[in-house]
């Protein structure tokens, strides 16, 4: 096992604890994603067949799709995290009492707030529709997580890698975007229609932002582990980008609402602050896959062709980011399923590639190569089949939100009616994308379960 | 970089951001259209969430997309509080029928007109810029 830095290492008790976690986290986060997905495509379906599946609506199945989508990116970034301070910064957690609290309070809300989407008990806002009691025990685990974080990461004697100024940035930046995604709940906000609104986004915009922070910086170490080249996360550049990130995350949030009349500059600066945080990936990945041997790909290959993947989704999100982020543009797309290919390209393309990368680089770690190709065939066939519907899946969305973008009717049923071959597309190609996932997942969480129940 | 001027650096785009965020919550938010809400408005905008209509119809293109966006319905032509009531009422094929009593549906009725009263969706005749921007306003002020 590597040792980044020269802080002392754990005891071994306390290591096993913070494995123990980290593995945890990763292994309900894998299993997130495997519900998200199939709740995605009956989602998808009952766009075109609403009579199926009758007792569970679609606005009851869209909350549960998007809040479990959002728990994997969160429980797999917040798991690696966990595992890798101990495991490769020589960081012993500041409590692993605490980790474990973390662990077991979001279960516990998790399942409160899938209980109360299907029993129907709303009250929230868009992507956090659960009654806002629920809310407070997430703010008191990340602010738990936050203070563990922060004491854990202060003994390092030697300066902070980039990957841990990113992760403590998307730690604190989550909790600014939550909470102001709750000052609706103050009459200030909510008695102003523009103010809502435009307040609500800005804070989703710093959200995506905090946790393209926690998921960028995971993609960082993973290709520095690999790599074994300590530049990547040390470089000057590497930190120009992350500043450039991070002014992304706090300014770039308006081209969401550019149709709310809130003030022009706003927007206007919105445009000029643009979406770079994906070329910033995009060009670090690059750069170090390029300096990689050819016996080093081999070796981690796993990891790497996920890693791979995610490049090349990063480059074609980042051309329809930049085309969204044009007013001129999104004065057509805005609105239309343009929105959601380019939230689904960054949530499966890039994000759910890195953290797959940082799952099975664990499990390569852990388990050993040879052991781990024992279910090669089943990943790599899943990698492909995932990697192919997600072209469709996105072209279908494309054309979708292009159709109804330039639709000159005043009928919104009749647009419906024009758009349903590519809505079908869609839904079959993400049925491929469920099985190549599911090809994927399954052994990743056999391999993560035996570790975090071992038999015996 | 010294971890003094990452430091520096990191502060100082906080407090710009500080800056920022408090310019978005107060002037930069200011609806200059909006009727003040009435409290059955505030009412039915609770309906709103606690119904979730955010999953299927949209306010100003955000929100979900199985029903049709919601901002203007009040005012568009052709439609009308009698048009969304009765949608509201009766559910429709892809809506269901949320059994709502009367005082509910008015709640959501005044609900969206304090929304329609607030501004434009879509646009009318945006004016586009060379560069790329909208003058989004300029349509608003024809009406």
């Amino acid at each position: 096992m590597e040792q980044s830095h020269t802080t002392p290492a754990e005891t071994p008790s306390n290591a096993e604890t913070s494995n123990d976690v980290g593995l945890r986290f990763m292994l309900l986060g894998l299993a997130a994603l495997a519900a998200a997905l199939l709740l995605g495509v009956v989602g998808a379906f009952k766009f075109l067949y609403p009579e199926f599946m009758e007792g569970l609506p679609f606005h009851k199945i869209r909350p549960l799709h998007v809040s479990l989508a959002v728990s994997w990116i969160f429980l797999t970034a917040i798991g690696g995290i966990y595992y890798y301070l101990p495991n490769f910064c020589g960081l012993s957690l500041f409590s692993g009492r605490a980790a474990r609290w973390h662990f077991w309070i979001f279960v516990v809300t998790g399942l409160a707030i899938l209980g109360a989407y299907l029993t129907g008990r709303f009250g929230g806002r868009e992507y956090w529709e659960f009654p806002p009691a629920l809310a407070v025990p997430i703010f008191l685990t990340w602010i738990m997580f936050g203070i563990n974080y922060f004491r854990t990461v202060v003994k390092l004697r030697t300066a902070w890698p980039v990957y841990l100024w990113m992760w403590g940035t998307g730690i604190v930046f989550f909790f600014v975007s939550f909470s102001e995604s709750y000052l609706w709940l103050l009459p200030y906000f909510r008695e102003n229609m523009v103010r809502e609104i435009s307040v609500q986004w800005k804070s989703y915009g710093t959200l995506v932002g905090s946790w393209n922070m926690l998921v960028y910086g995971t993609a960082i170490f993973v290709m520095q582990k690999i790599g074994g080249d300590e530049d990547v996360a040390r470089s000057k550049m590497v930190f120009g980008l992350y500043f450039l990130g991070l002014f992304n995350l706090m300014f770039g949030w308006a081209h969401h609402v550019y149709p709310v009349p809130l003030a022009e500059w706003v927007r206007n600066f919105a445009y000029a602050v643009s979406m770079t945080e994906l070329f910033i990936l995009g060009k670090i990945i690059w750069d170090w896959r390029r300096s990689l041997s050819t016996r080093r790909k081999f070796r981690h290959r796993r990891p790497y062709r996920f890693l791979y993947a995610a490049d090349i989704w990063i480059f074609i999100n980042l051309v329809l980011a930049l085309l969204i982020s044009v007013p001129a543009l999104n004065l057509f797309i805005h609105g239309t399923h343009v929105i959601v290919a380019h939230t689904m390209g960054a949530t499966i393309g890039i994000n759910t590639m890195i953290l797959l990368a940082s799952v099975f680089f664990v499990i390569e770690q852990r388990v050993g190569e040879g052991a781990e190709n024992r279910h090669a065939g089943l990943v790599d066939a899943g990698f492909w089949l995932a990697n192919g519907s997600l072209v469709v899946f996105l072209a279908a969305l494309l054309a979708a939100g292009l159709v109804k973008g330039t639709y000159v009717g005043e009928s919104f049923y009749d647009m419906m009616e024009s758009i349903e071959p590519f809505l079908l597309l869609f839904a079959v190609s993400g049925v491929g994308l469920m099985l190549g996932l599911w090809l994927v997942l399954l052994p990743a969480m056999v391999r993560i379960g035996a570790l975090v129940f071992p038999r015996g | 970089m010294a971890p003094i001027t990452k430091r520096g650096i990191f502060l100082s785009f906080c407090a710009a951001f500080a800056a920022y965020s408090t310019y978005v919550w107060t002037a930069g938010t200011v609806s200059e259209r909006s009727l003040p809400p009435s409290r059955q408005a505030m009412a039915g905008q609770a309906l709103y969430q606690e119904k979730n209509c955010i999953a299927c119809h949209q306010l100003y293109g955000l929100g979900g997309h199985m029903g049709p966006d919601l901002t203007n319905v009040i005012s568009a032509p052709d439609k009308g509080a009698d048009y969304a009531r009765a949608f509201i009422e009766n559910g429709t094929g892809k809506m269901p029928d949320f059994g709502l009593d009367e005082a509910q549906v008015d709640a959501l009725v005044q609900f969206l007109e304090f929304v329609d009263s607030a501004g434009i969706y879509p646009p009318r005749q945006p004016e586009i810029n060379w560069y790329g921007t909208v003058a989004y306003d300029a349509g608003r002020n024809a009406q």
